[in-house]
Parts: structure tokens; C-alpha cells; sequence
């Protein structure tokens, strides 16, 4: 049946009955081709950068160098990435940051969920002023040496705790929970639920979080992209280079050119310093790439997210 | 650290809740007695839920809350010894060295021109980007194009400075290639302090323009397209439909972007500012976050940073309402009732 409406609805798409088409006016054929003109430009200034960079990323160390690259790879080369994922840094900082994302994103979805949902029931008193008590810290803050003397007491410093605890709730992914439970969650089903006696963990286990696969995807994506992305906390909080995440390490090799060459002689060096270079675009792309492969894919949702956190709560 | 969370039955009730409208005929005894029969019962139904959220409401404690009283440390001259309430009183010293500090004056200046830049370049330029490609088939041109732009959104901070810094390369960045060919000798952009606001700026449209493109495009999906037709009708234009009905359409969220863009601009990250930030265009490039991390997590003047901090959230917040207010009285939207 419902493939039945979809695929007439495909071929009422396909082929638009003739009234619908009336010619536009001529001023707006000429503001369409503008309009679409722009959004060409707009495209090729946002992609070329990042086809820039991915080219390079395969030229040879000395046509990078030069700048002989620009959009086409130079001298096609895997030497880049074969230096890149074999350094001990870039290894040990990949599986840092694995273990941040993952236990962070566990440890923040539970705990945004233990908070929202509480806080979407409506009979839930208090609801209002715990409420306020959160959005205020969105509005007001220690700053960072306060926080990072709290850190400090608890025994944290220079530890991975120090990147999953300080952070883990983002008050705008309890909004965005909040509402969803609110809003999708009938409450007749809880009347249900609790007329055959489950109690509320019981409801929340096997009745509302069952229904909220997609907030719990978004939520999860959400939390990991910032724990993969984010440097800053590890910048603050760590100092054994073992514990570093990838972005420290990136930061230290991109930015801070922190590569050690072991060279002796000059025309060593030379070669050290050209391949330090192309290691910087390699590293760009290898760095970046798990998130955009998996980007396509989870766009969707992130926008859904957006878009309910934007609902006024 | 015991975890001190009020109990959320006890907190105070004696308060009135303006969201609860209803008789207000009973005295203050009777409107309490009401309000603690009430919690009884939301114990009684939801004990659970209490228990739930008492690890969460911690955390907001012990990482939001004790931070900001540990901010008193900014009348003080702290000592690790004493701990932040045992260190002695210095009333407002460190604020009075702060304003008398000859860096002072370059710092404020630095952040206030960095936060209105990226705030005027920043939030017209999605509103632009959603209407244009409102107005455009769906197809793959569109799709593609929505696409690309919102991916740079996913890329790290570190990475995206680290490419402006090899673009933009005075050797061999593509920038300076192209500037090579029309004949203008390369340009050291991050070496230069007047480029340094620029490329913060610029970078960052880079980024999150078409992420915040979306929030307008649900806005324009959600504008009834009886108000175009009628338009139509009327023989408006495409121009004059994306005048007439497109914009006052997304006007109230754009409001509330704008609101929330202000009152964020004074906690302009210090992420990307510091990753940029080099000895050569550091007149321009140090604003007052990259300053507290260095005061006070490299020199280790627990006070002076703190102090700093706080004079920049007291700001941001004041800002923020400002603006909030200004545009409940233009616009009647704003963040809260």
C-alpha cells in the first residue's frame, strides 16, 4: 500500500502536469541564473581550500615545497601518508582520542539523560527551578582558573578524567532532550506504563528510551564530534604527552612545527624539513577524514538536532 | 567532595511560581501549604526521578557552581597554602591593576573590534546563503552545494587553522600562488597584525556558514506557501517575495541567533585566537581569553586571571541582556518572557 502511494507520488514528481508550469517572468529567470551563479561561487570558495590541501597531501615533498601545487596532486606521492601513519605520536594520539570520544560520549549521553528526562516530566516539581539553576550557567561562569582550581582539587589534573568529566554535560543538549521527551512522549503512555505498574526507571528503561533512538543518536553524535574536535581542555588540564589527544598532537606538529628531524647533514635536513611540510597536509587530511566519511551520513540527524534545540524551551 | 545537592522536595517553596496560574485568594500560609502538598506527591510519584538526577545536579555543582564561588579569589591575593577562602582580602587591587595595565586598553580594544567583526560578517552571510538556496530546485546542485558548505563545521579548530596557516603559506600557499601570477609579491597574512582579524573573521565564515545556514532554511520551510502563492498572484517578483515574505518569515529566528551571537561575543574562542596567535601579530591578536590563559595558567597569577575572567563574564552577561532587551522592545521576540 505505501509503496504503492510512494512510487505514484515519484512519478507525480517526475512528471508535472502542464498547468503547474507557467513560465516565470523574464526578471525572474535572470535573479534565478544570478542567484545560482552565486551559490557556484560560494561552492567553489568553500571546496577549493579543502581540494588544496587533499592534493598536496599526495604531491612529492619538494613540488610542495616550491608551491608547484596547486588543485591537481604534483608528482603523485603516498610517502606523506606513510610517515604519518607510522609516527608514534600521530598512533598514540588517534587511540587517545578514540578512548576520549567513546567513554566521554557514553559518560555525557547517560548523564544528559538523567537530567532531561526528569526535567520534561510535567508533574516533576522543582522542574522549573532546576531548570534555571542550568540555563544560568550558560549565562555566567567562574572562568577558567576557578574551574581549573576545582580540577585541581579533585585529584584530576593530568589525567584522562580531566577530559571527561569537566565538560560532560552541554546544557544545549539538555535543552535539546528535554524537548524532544516533551514533545514526542505522549503522556497517555505514561499513564499506561504506570497503570501496569512499572515504576519510573522501569518507564524510562523500557518505554522512553526505546523511543528515543533518534535523540540518543544525535546526542551521541553531538557529544563525540566535540570530544574528537576539541583540544582546548587537554591544553589546560594534561601535561604528560602519553595522555595527549590527536588535536594536542596535531597542534604541536601543525602548528608549533614540533617535528624532530634526527638529521646530521645538511642535504638530510634539507629532505627533513620538505617532508615535515607535506606531513602537515597528509596529517590535515588523515586527522579530519573519520569525521567526514561518517558526516554524510549523520548530517541529517544533526540538523534535526539543531533544529528541535532551536524550538524555544 | 560530599555531595551537597539540596534535595529537590526541600527546595524553597515559598516563592511564587508565575507560571502557575491559579486562585490567589489564599494567604501566603495556605499558597505554601499547597506548594509543599505538591511536593509530597511529586516525591511519592517520582522518588526515582530525584534519585536520577542527583548525579547531574552535582556536577552542575561542583563544575559550574563551586567555580564561580571560587571566583572571590579575584578580591584576593591567593595563596595555594590558605586555599581560596583562607587567602587574605585585597578589596579591588587587582582590578585597579588590570585597569591601570597599559595592556589593558589594547586588550579590550582587541576583543571588542575581533567580536563586532565576527559578528557583523557572521550573521548576515547565512541568512544570504539559506534565501539563495531556498530559491534555487531541489536537485543535485543543491543538494551538493548544501553539502559541501556544511561540512567544515565537522573539521577540528586545530585543522582548520592549520589550513588557513599552509593556504595562506608566504612560500607556498595557494593564496600567495595566485597572488604571484598577477604580479604582487607575497604577503606574510599571519605575520602582519592588520590581517590577523581578517582571517579570524573570514576562516570562520568558512566554517560554520552553511551549519548555520540550516537553522534559517527550516525557518524558510516552515513559512506558508499560501503567502507566496498570494504573492504570485500579486505579481511580486522573486525579490520581492524574498523581501516581503521570506524575510519577516525568519525574522524571529534570526533575532534569537543574533541574541545568542552577542551574548557569546565577549566569550570569542580563545581556541582558534590562540592558535593563530604568533610574536608578530600579537598587537592585534591578543584578546582578554588568550590573556587569562596566560596569566594565569603559564605565569600562575591565580588572582589577576581570575579577576580578568570575571570583569569579561560580567560584560558578556551584560551584553547579553542588552541586547536581549533591545530586541523584545523592537522586534517583541526575545529569549525569554
Amino acid at each position: 500500500m505505501s509503496l504503492l502511494t510512494t512510487s505514484m507520488a515519484t512519478r507525480l514528481r517526475r512528471k508535472p502536469p502542464a498547468a503547474t508550469k507557467i513560465r516565470e517572468p523574464f526578471r525572474d529567470r535572470v535573479f534565478l541564473v544570478v542567484v545560482t551563479i552565486m551559490l557556484a561561487v560560494v561552492l567553489a570558495l568553500v571546496l577549493l581550500p579543502l581540494v588544496y590541501i587533499v592534493a598536496s597531501s599526495f604531491s612529492s615533498a619538494s613540488a610542495v615545497s616550491a608551491g608547484r601545487v596547486s588543485f591537481w596532486p604534483v608528482e603523485f606521492s603516498l610517502h606523506a601518508y606513510r610517515v604519518a601513519l607510522t609516527n608514534p605520536q600521530v598512533l598514540q594520539g588517534y587511540y587517545n582520542s578514540l578512548i576520549y570520544a567513546v567513554a566521554g560520549t557514553l559518560i555525557s549521553v547517560t548523564l544528559t539523560v538523567a537530567i532531561a528526562y526528569p526535567l520534561s516530566r510535567k508533574t516533576f516539581f522543582g522542574r522549573n527551578v532546576l531548570m534555571t539553576l542550568l540555563i544560568f550557567t550558560m549565562l555566567f561562569s567562574g572562568g577558567l582558573i576557578p574551574t581549573y582550581m576545582v580540577v585541581q582539587d579533585l585529584g584530576m589534573l593530568n589525567t584522562r578524567w580531566a577530559l571527561l568529566i569537566p565538560n560532560a554535560i552541554g546544557v544545549f543538549q539538555v535543552i535539546i532532550a528535554r524537548t524532544f521527551f516533551a514533545n514526542s512522549i505522549p503522556d497517555e503512555l505514561y499513564e499506561a506504563a504506570m497503570l501496569d505498574g512499572a515504576s519510573e526507571l522501569r518507564v524510562l528503561r523500557s518505554v522512553v528510551l526505546p523511543l528515543s533512538k533518534p535523540l540518543l543518536a544525535v546526542l551521541a553524535l553531538m557529544y563525540a564530534i566535540y570530544q574528537w574536535n576539541t583540544y582546548f581542555d587537554a591544553l589546560v588540564y594534561l601535561k604528560d604527552p602519553d595522555l595527549y589527544p590527536l588535536q594536542i598532537v596535531l597542534r604541536n606538529m601543525l602548528i608549533l612545527n614540533q617535528t624532530r628531524p634526527g638529521a646530521t647533514d645538511m642535504a638530510q635536513q634539507m629532505e627533513q624539513l620538505q617532508l615535515a611540510n607535506v606531513l602537515k597536509y597528509a596529517l590535515i587530511v588523515v586527522s579530519s577524514l573519520p569525521v567526514l566519511i561518517i558526516y554524510p551520513f549523520i548530517a541529517r540527524h544533526f540538523t534535526k538536532g539543531v533544529m528541535v534545540g532551536a524550538v524555544k524551551g | 567532595m560530599a555531595v551537597t545537592t539540596p534535595h529537590p522536595v526541600s527546595l524553597p517553596s515559598g516563592t511564587e511560581s508565575p507560571a502557575r496560574p491559579g486562585p490567589r485568594r489564599g494567604a501566603p500560609a495556605r499558597r505554601r501549604h499547597r506548594r509543599w502538598s505538591q511536593a509530597q506527591r511529586a516525591w511519592r510519584l517520582h522518588w526515582q526521578l530525584y534519585l536520577l538526577v542527583i548525579v547531574p545536579m552535582a556536577y552542575f555543582v561542583i563544575f559550574k557552581y563551586i567555580p564561580m564561588s571560587f571566583a572571590v579569589i579575584a578580591f584576593k591575593d591567593y595563596n595555594v597554602v590558605q586555599g581560596p577562602w583562607g587567602s587574605d582580602w585585597v578589596g579591588l587591587r587587582n582590578f585597579q591593576l588590570l585597569f591601570s595595565n597599559p595592556v589593558f586598553g589594547s586588550l579590550l580594544k582587541n576583543t571588542f573590534i575581533l567580536a563586532f567583526y565576527l559578528v557583523l560578517a557572521s550573521f548576515p552571510i547565512p541568512i544570504m546563503l539559506a534565501l539563495a538556496l531556498n530559491e534555487i530546485r531541489k536537485g543535485w546542485f543543491k543538494r551538493t552545494v548544501q553539502m559541501v558548505t556544511y561540512a567544515p563545521y565537522f573539521i577540528s579548530t586545530v585543522v582548520v587553522v592549520s589550513m588557513t596557516i599552509l593556504v595562506l603559506s608566504p612560500r607556498a600557499g595557494i593564496i600567495n600562488q595566485g597572488l604571484g601570477l598577477v604580479g604582487i609579491g607575497p604577503v606574510n597574512f599571519l605575520g602582519e597584525p592588520g590581517w590577523f582579524r581578517h582571517i579570524y573573521v573570514w576562516s570562520d565564515v568558512w566554517q560554520t556558514a552553511g551549519y548555520s545556514a540550516v537553522i534559517y532554511m527550516a525557518a524558510l520551510a516552515g513559512i506558508d506557501p499560501a503567502l507566496h502563492e498570494s504573492a504570485k498572484i500579486d505579481g511580486a517578483s522573486r525579490l520581492q517575495r524574498i523581501r516581503h515574505v521570506d524575510l519577516p518569515g525568519i525574522m524571529p529566528t534570526a533575532v534569537i541567533i543574533l541574541i545568542l551571537g552577542v551574548g557569546n561575543m565577549m566569550a570569542i574562542g580563545f581556541e582558534k585566537a590562540y592558535l593563530l596567535q604568533n610574536d608578530l601579530n600579537l598587537a592585534q591578536s591578543e584578546i582578554i581569553a588568550t590573556y587569562v590563559y596566560k596569566t594565569g595558567l603559564i605565569n600562575a597569577d591565580f588572582s589577576m586571571a581570575t579577576a580578568v575572567g570575571l570583569f569579561n563574564s560580567v560584560v558578556n552577561l551584560c551584553l547579553l541582556l542588552a541586547v536581549n532587551f533591545a530586541a523584545k522592545r523592537i522586534t517583541g521576540n526575545g529569549l525569554w518572557r
